[in-house]
């Protein structure tokens, strides 16, 4: 019999409905692998298999009963631990809200669950969203499947779904939900050879997500492969009426409009993002995209995106500017953590529970977005930044009038070790300098693996397309992937 | 510009942060360094450019004005509310005493 886990979301699906196996025989198979790697993996916070087992079983009753599955009928998924879950513990990897347990499902996830799909368990990540290298979690680290060729030392899963990316590279799971604020969907996705989709601005719900920065937040799906993507992002995307930034716009049958011929299509290579010093290996993989989309019949272009350089600084005063506003919410009175020194007024308690309950990464983005907010500051800083973000939109939007999609890579590098970068906050950051421009201008935008570095670590390639363009986003993926035959696994250690 | 120990006692403070000396020490290279990397913000001319206050153009909606219009959002959710409250008392949040 096949192994179950080594199949993605529409070979689930598909052998489900067709009775090839039970979704029963699907959960039970990456429950025990869930198991089996929580001890050197450390992806999962919390692992739910009767909750996996619970929607396998009502999958199977409804296709005995002849009933329609729904487009995620048997799948079983992981969940980014930022979405909250009815009654099972939500935490956003932080000490502060350590055995919250929702009372309400966020939109997205009751989607995915509407669709059929069954949830694995929670995911760890970077502790509220802040880190690319999953290192600022209070759960401990997540550690990458993925390890150099001759080597043992620990790497990154990438961040902040670093939990979503591992668990999807070690076939934990088939899929998993990730968030994008500057990068967090592709960049693991990139680190860890697995393909994730950030949406456009407005097209995933944000309620029940536990927020960072809300002008950038955004959920979208991490998978095997383009088609895994579209299926999933059908599932968790749609108006919702308790999101004021919502998209009421119609979701696209992304799946079934999928189409790797490009004819008539354009597109754009950033000069911009062709920076001093970077990696060979990462250049030559760009230049080999450039000749895959032309295989596939795209006409390639030079573009200037003029801001490009701006965009990580301006990132870094907005996204920690709303995440002070966003994180004012802990206070240890409605819910999460409490520390109440003896003798201590409302005032003190409020600061010994915040001290103990936010991470050090976590406490340094609120002061720089308390300080750039703050009296005498607030126009230098944050409305200065306000207005490149619109610069850097219009940048884009210059650009897309003479090109369809955009190609550049996702990451400067491949996965680093656990701890290279943890001394120095501005190297970390450095990380997300090709995805962040995209998030700024609320965009499209996903990453395919596409190649192996020398040293046998995957690498990835990044399309961003026009607003509510996934379609072209992810029809341009489906050409790279074609070309690209990624079919690397990390060598299972664990 | 560049901060000193006592502007981030006063940023922790605003914050609601508690900081001990230690950990102010570290904090103020650390923040100087990522203040004077944003601060290259300021060599583009904005002269003429209206801040961003939405990524994707929209119109914020009303909604009907009706009671529970969506049960899950609307009220008669009390224990729902408490549930989580590190301390709740007859049917409230319980906090330190703030009045003397």
């Amino acid at each position: 019999m096949t192994d179950l886990t080594e199949l993605g979301v529409a070979q689930i699906r598909d052998g489900v409905k067709a009775g090839d196996f039970t979704a029963v025989e699907v959960a039970e198979a990456f429950n025990a692998n869930v198991a089996a790697a929580q001890e050197a993996l450390n992806a999962f916070i919390v692992a739910t298999p009767e909750m996996a087992l619970d929607a396998a079983k009502a999958t199977d009753a409804k296709r005995a009963k002849g009933e329609d599955l729904g487009k995620m009928g048997g799948v079983p998924i992981g969940m980014k631990d930022l979405f909250a879950t009815f009654d099972v513990q939500t935490t956003a990897a932080s000490h502060i809200l350590e055995g919250f347990k929702p009372q309400y499902e966020s939109t997205v996830s009751q989607n995915l669950w509407n669709a059929g799909a069954g949830m694995l368990g929670k995911l760890n990540l970077d502790q509220f969203a802040m880190g690319s290298s999953n290192e600022t979690s209070y759960f401990g680290n997540v550690i990458s499947p993925w390890r150099k060729a001759g080597s043992n030392a620990q790497l990154a899963p990438g961040g902040s779904s670093g939990g979503s990316s591992a668990a999807v590279a070690a076939r934990l799971a088939p899929a998993a939900t990730g968030t994008d604020t500057g990068g967090s969907i592709r960049q693991p996705a990139a680190f860890t050879g697995t393909t994730g989709i950030k949406p456009t601005y407005g097209r995933c719900s944000r309620w029940g997500v536990v927020a960072f920065a809300s002008s950038l937040d955004q959920a979208g799906p991490m998978a095997r492969d383009t088609r895994d993507c579209a299926i999933m992002l059908e599932a968790m995307a749609g108006f919702d009426p308790k999101d004021a930034t919502s998209l009421d716009m119609p979701v696209p049958n992304w799946e079934e409009l999928l189409s790797a011929d490009l004819s008539g299509k354009t597109v754009g290579i950033p000069r911009e993002y062709r920076m001093d010093g970077m990696d060979a290996e990462i250049v030559a993989l760009w230049d080999q995209g450039v000749a895959w989309l032309k295989d596939a019949g795209a006409k390639v272009i030079d573009i200037s995106l003029p801001h490009t350089k701006y965009a990580l600084p301006t990132y870094y005063i907005i996204a920690p500017a709303e995440a002070s506003s966003n994180l004012a919410r802990y206070d240890g009175v409605r819910y999460g953590l409490r520390d109440l020194p003896e003798g201590a007024n409302l005032q003190d308690m409020y600061a010994a529970t915040r001290a103990a309950g936010f991470g050090d990464e976590v406490k340094r983005r609120i002061l720089i977005g308390t300080y750039v907010l703050s009296a005498g500051f607030y126009d230098a800083y944050y409305t200065q930044a306000q207005k490149v973000r619109t610069l850097i939109s219009q940048d884009f939007q210059k650009a897309f009038e003479e090109c369809d999609v955009i190609l550049a890579p996702t990451t400067p590098t491949p996965a680093f070790a656990l701890g290279e970068n943890v001394d120095d906050p501005l190297s970390m950051y450095l990380n997300d300098v090709f995805s962040v421009p995209a998030s700024l201008a609320g965009l499209p935008a996903m990453s395919v693996p596409a190649g192996l570095s020398k040293d046998g670590l995957p690498l990835g390639l990044q399309i961003i397309g026009k607003a509510f363009d996934e379609q072209g986003v992810l029809n341009a993926g489906l050409a790279l992937e074609q070309r690209a035959q990624f079919t690397a696994k990390p060598e299972k250690w664990w | 510009m560049s901060v000193d120990t006592a502007t981030v006692a006063k940023i922790a403070s605003l914050a609601r942060i508690k900081v001990t000396e230690g950990e102010l020490e570290a904090m103020v290279p650390e923040l100087n360094g990522i203040l004077n990397w944003v601060e290259q913000l300021g060599e583009v001319d904005t002269s003429n450019v209206e801040p961003m206050t939405a990524v994707i153009p929209n119109t914020l909606r009303l909604r009907e004005d009706v009671v529970d219009a969506d049960p899950l959002t609307g009220g008669g959710k009390r224990e729902e509310v408490l549930a989580n409250a590190p301390v709740a008392e007859h049917g409230f949040f319980g906090v330190p005493k703030v009045i003397e």
